[in-house]
């Protein structure tokens, strides 16, 4: 009888690292505890950078707090960030939920906030029309420009099985050159690369704008839409957790073949998922302009459709854990801004992405540190 | 060390997974040079057992020996150096590459050049040697089910083993291909390997093996006994703990309305080429009408056409409706329910859980649907009450689906088709790949839904099956039926011939 002899090994610690594959059920809290973990290690790596290159990750580290969550004042500016983040986050989720890549909340963003800009700008109402008016109708037609943004890939993925990573990335750029085209031209204020500011009936209400009745609120930019984002988080939470059409999302996710099998229209759910995914994205995009810019300008997203998957990720598609993930995406863009080396916000961002995606394989394996016998 | 006789010895193992205790103090001795067949029902503890063996798991307590020698395997890695080599019922190949590269991935060698050539002739004399025939420049896609898993043996065996595992070989074969597996089987114990068996074919196991162990319910029932005077009866005693009926009573029971008929029916398989031409047939309420076939004769387009999820051309009606050409919803409308042939791709949602599962086709209606809302308490209490009603063994109804043997998952499907009250059943090999116990729980079922009056179209390549359960037997061959006669007055070698394309006598 051929018997190979036990793999023999050059050196040995006393310890050695087991992994195996989970037979049992992944345990309840371990998704959550892996993405937190993910953050901690990612700080723990950007602060042995820092130390490398001669900083000093504390002081750098307690400055970033501080920067971010030190005062009533930047905590407002850590959730002015967060705001659009959450939207375009929980539309990712959304999409992802059901297995369609859509990478295009970029450019959802961006048409919705130019489809909210018409409602100003064409113009759909009149110039003395009050906030109730303006505002809800310019929620809607963010969420239209969105989803229209949507659908175009929905629909080709639907009927001709076109690719949705393709289609919306794609359309991403389309988006923000035909953005650019009527802030260049037609809408140009004096030259500009902006639209004239909208009147104040198309703004969101800001803290600072009750500055006069509470004094401490005086310069907070903080506005509505960090409700509406709230909100959003809730109602889509509802959708796929308690709902019909969540259901037949998570169905379809897992198993097309099951899905059709059980009668759901798959091609239908293709569209609307990708319309609502879109949605919430393009309210985004209302949200940042008629909260934070005032009127259509270039550049209004740092990436935040690019931003949405990582957030989608790390909160591990649970819409209610996109809340939390957005408002540290947020302190991380805020802190971009105060903190030399101004990268040390990209080089975190980049690091978290790579321990979450990493950290799946803690949900699917168990590592033990055993006794080398 | 003394020579042993062994080349396996599993001494009092325990697997325990939380709420389950997979393997109780179980031995298993493999002699060297035999076949030992391995028996139970499925959720028996034979995966789990193997699993130990091949270093995929680690038991809870317990030795192993490999030929004497005391061993604890931390991967896969370690069992395969010891010789053990594990082909499993699902094949773990590269479709895209040839034979030869399937059987060198993974290894180290060639350590940089491929010389495939060289290779090539290596694995000509290692099928030589075992009569594992397969051109080692086929393309994996290429090959029948029969050579894919000749290649799975190869791969083994290229790494050296001299123990097998074989998990449930003949589960995917055609009669003809069990053949000369067995024979397959035989060459390689002739030549000095020694042979694990898992089986759930009772025959194959009295026609091949030279001892048994079984197991029930984590425990072993018959420890290495000989197959010397071993029938297929005390066989299934043991694996069942009680008798097992093998022709389920089948009352005699007048059929009634017709239920669902087909007039012309064509539709094309995946390819694009004709799998139905011209297919008309009628169920009646209260009546198990069996389609006999060699496999890729029609059958799984049959179901699919009825079921809405394949276009064709013809009528279908169910009670009236026309059924032909229309999404799957409209079938499970009109009472349609559904056991696809394949239950995990198709039937269930692998990482959803049982109650999930069991709401694919409910979640529509009241009380689980409320409007738009779906009430996951009553969804949860529907799914424990199936969970008991239909025996499905799982710690929880939160468990999920990917977790369950093919038995209980197959039970879930039931208890779900079943649920929805149906006014036509279609089933497709609805006891493919289960235990004994398992077939007769399912074979009762279908049973109990035509004393219900539910129409049921049976497809099943098992004619012992379709003997004991329908009403009439229609075959199909290359798309055509090429007869139907009643259950009682058919005879099997007419059966025979009709399905292979003989005319009707």
């Amino acid at each position: 009888m051929t018997t190979s002899p036990a793999p023999k090994r050059k050196f040995s610690l006393p310890y050695t690292l087991i992994v195996e594959k989970r037979v049992e059920d992944t345990p309840r809290w371990l998704p959550a505890a892996t993405s937190i973990g993910s953050v901690l290690i990612a700080f723990l790596i950007a602060g042995i950078i820092l130390k490398q290159i001669g900083g000093q990750p504390l002081v750098v580290m307690r400055f970033f707090f501080q920067a971010t969550f030190g005062s009533w004042a930047v905590i407002s500016d850590t959730l002015v960030k967060a705001t659009p983040l959450i939207l375009v986050g929980l539309g990712c989720t959304v999409a992802f939920k059901m297995k369609l890549w859509n990478i295009g909340a970029e450019g959802q963003f961006y048409m919705g906030a130019f489809f909210a800009s018409l409602v100003v700008l064409l113009p759909m109402v009149s110039a003395d029309a009050s906030r109730w008016t303006v505002i809800p109708l310019m929620m809607v037609m963010g969420m239209i420009g969105g989803a229209l943004w949507g659908f175009i890939p929905g629909f080709l993925k639907a009927r001709f099985a076109v690719n949705e990573i393709i289609t919306t990335l794609m359309l991403n750029y389309v988006a923000i050159l035909w953005n650019n085209f009527w802030i260049f031209n037609a809408w140009s204020d004096a030259g500009f690369q902006m639209t004239p500011q909208f009147m104040r009936a198309a703004w969101l209400p800001r803290l600072t704008d009750y500055a006069r009745q509470y004094p401490t609120l005086s310069g907070m930019t903080l506005h509505l839409g960090i409700l509406i984002a709230i909100l959003a988080a809730v109602i889509v939470w509802w959708i796929l957790e308690r709902s019909r059409w969540g259901y037949e999302i998570k169905l379809t996710g897992d198993n097309k073949e099951a899905a059709r099998y059980a009668g759901i229209n798959i091609s239908r759910n293709i569209i609307l998922v990708m319309m609502f995914s879109g949605a919430l994205a393009g309210l985004a995009g209302m949200s940042e302009i008629s909260g934070v810019v005032h009127r259509l300008q270039e550049r209004i997203s740092p990436g935040y459709g690019f931003t949405g998957i990582i957030i989608a990720w790390l909160a591990k598609l649970n819409p209610i854990a996109v809340i939390p993930v957005s408002i540290l995406f947020g302190a991380l863009i805020v802190a971009g801004r105060e903190i030399q080396p101004a990268g040390l916000s990209s080089l975190l961002q980049g690091i978290v992405l790579f321990m979450v995606i990493s950290s799946d394989f803690l949900l699917r394996y168990k590592v033990r540190v055993a006794h080398r016998s | 060390m003394p020579e042993t006789p062994y080349a396996v010895e599993m001494e009092n193992i325990v697997v325990r997974f939380p709420g389950v205790l997979a393997n109780n103090q179980v031995n298993l001795k493999l002699k060297q040079g035999e076949i030992h067949a391995l028996l139970g029902e499925n959720g028996a503890g034979k995966s789990t057992l193997m699993n130990v063996l091949a270093g995929l798991y680690r038991p809870t307590s317990g030795t192993l020996k490999v030929y004497g020698a005391p061993v604890t395997f931390h991967s896969p890695k370690d069992a395969i150096a010891r010789g053990i080599g594990m082909v499993h019922q699902h094949f773990m190949l590269a479709p895209t590459l040839t034979v030869t590269e399937n059987i060198l991935l993974g290894l180290n060698r060639p350590r940089f050049r491929l010389n495939l050539k060289q290779f090539d002739e290596e694995i000509v004399a290692l099928q030589e040697q075992y009569g594992l025939r397969v051109d080692p420049r086929a393309k994996i896609w290429q090959l029948s089910v029969g050579e894919q898993q000749r290649v799975e043996i190869l791969k083994t065996l290229y790494r050296g083993a001299s123990i097998l595992i074989l998990d449930e070989p003949t589960a995917v074969l055609a009669p003809a291909e069990i053949e000369e597996f067995m024979h397959t089987m035989r060459t390689m114990v002739a030549q000095g390997k020694s042979i694990i068996f898992i089986s759930h074919k009772l025959q194959e196991v009295t026609a091949v093996a030279d001892r048994i162990t079984v197991l029930r319910k984590g425990q072993v029932t018959a420890e290495g006994q000989s197959i010397e005077g071993m029938t297929r009866e005390k066989l299934a005693q043991l694996m069942v703990g009680r008798g097992i009926v093998f022709s389920v009573y089948k009352e005699a029971q007048e059929p009634g309305e017709v239920v669902l008929s087909l007039q012309d029916v064509h539709a094309e398989n995946d390819k694009g080429l004709p799998a139905l031409r011209g297919v008309s047939l009628a169920v009646r309420s209260g009546e198990i009408l069996g389609i006999a076939g060699v496999a890729g004769n029609g059958q799984s387009e049959l179901a699919e056409v009825i079921t809405g999820l394949r276009p064709c051309t013809g009528h279908i009606i169910i009670n009236g409706e026309e059924l032909g050409n229309r999404p799957p919803i409209t079938a499970i409308r009109q009472g349609v329910s559904h056991i696809p042939e394949d239950r995990t791709h198709v039937g269930s949602a692998p990482n959803l859980s049982i109650t999930d599962n069991t709401m694919m086709k409910s979640y529509r209606q009241t009380p689980i649907s409320q409007g738009w809302r779906i009430n996951y308490t009553v969804a949860h209490d529907t799914a424990v009450k199936l969970k008991s009603a239909y025996d499905i063994l799982a710690p929880s109804v939160d468990t999920l689906a990917r977790k369950l043997s093919g038995g209980n998952l197959q039970k879930v499907i039931l208890a779900r088709e079943i649920s929805a009250q149906p006014q036509l059943m279609v089933a497709v090999q609805p006891t493919r790949g289960l235990d004994v116990g398992a077939i007769e729980a399912i074979q009762t079922l279908l049973l109990e839904q035509r004393k219900a009056g539910t129409a049921v179209l049976l497809i099943s390549e098992e004619l012992e099956e379709l003997f004991a359960l329908s009403d009439r037997i229609a075959v199909i061959s290359e798309g055509r039926i090429m007869g139907i006669m009643d259950a009682d007055a058919a005879d099997v070698n007419q059966i025979g011939m009709m399905m292979t394309g003989g005319k009707e006598m």
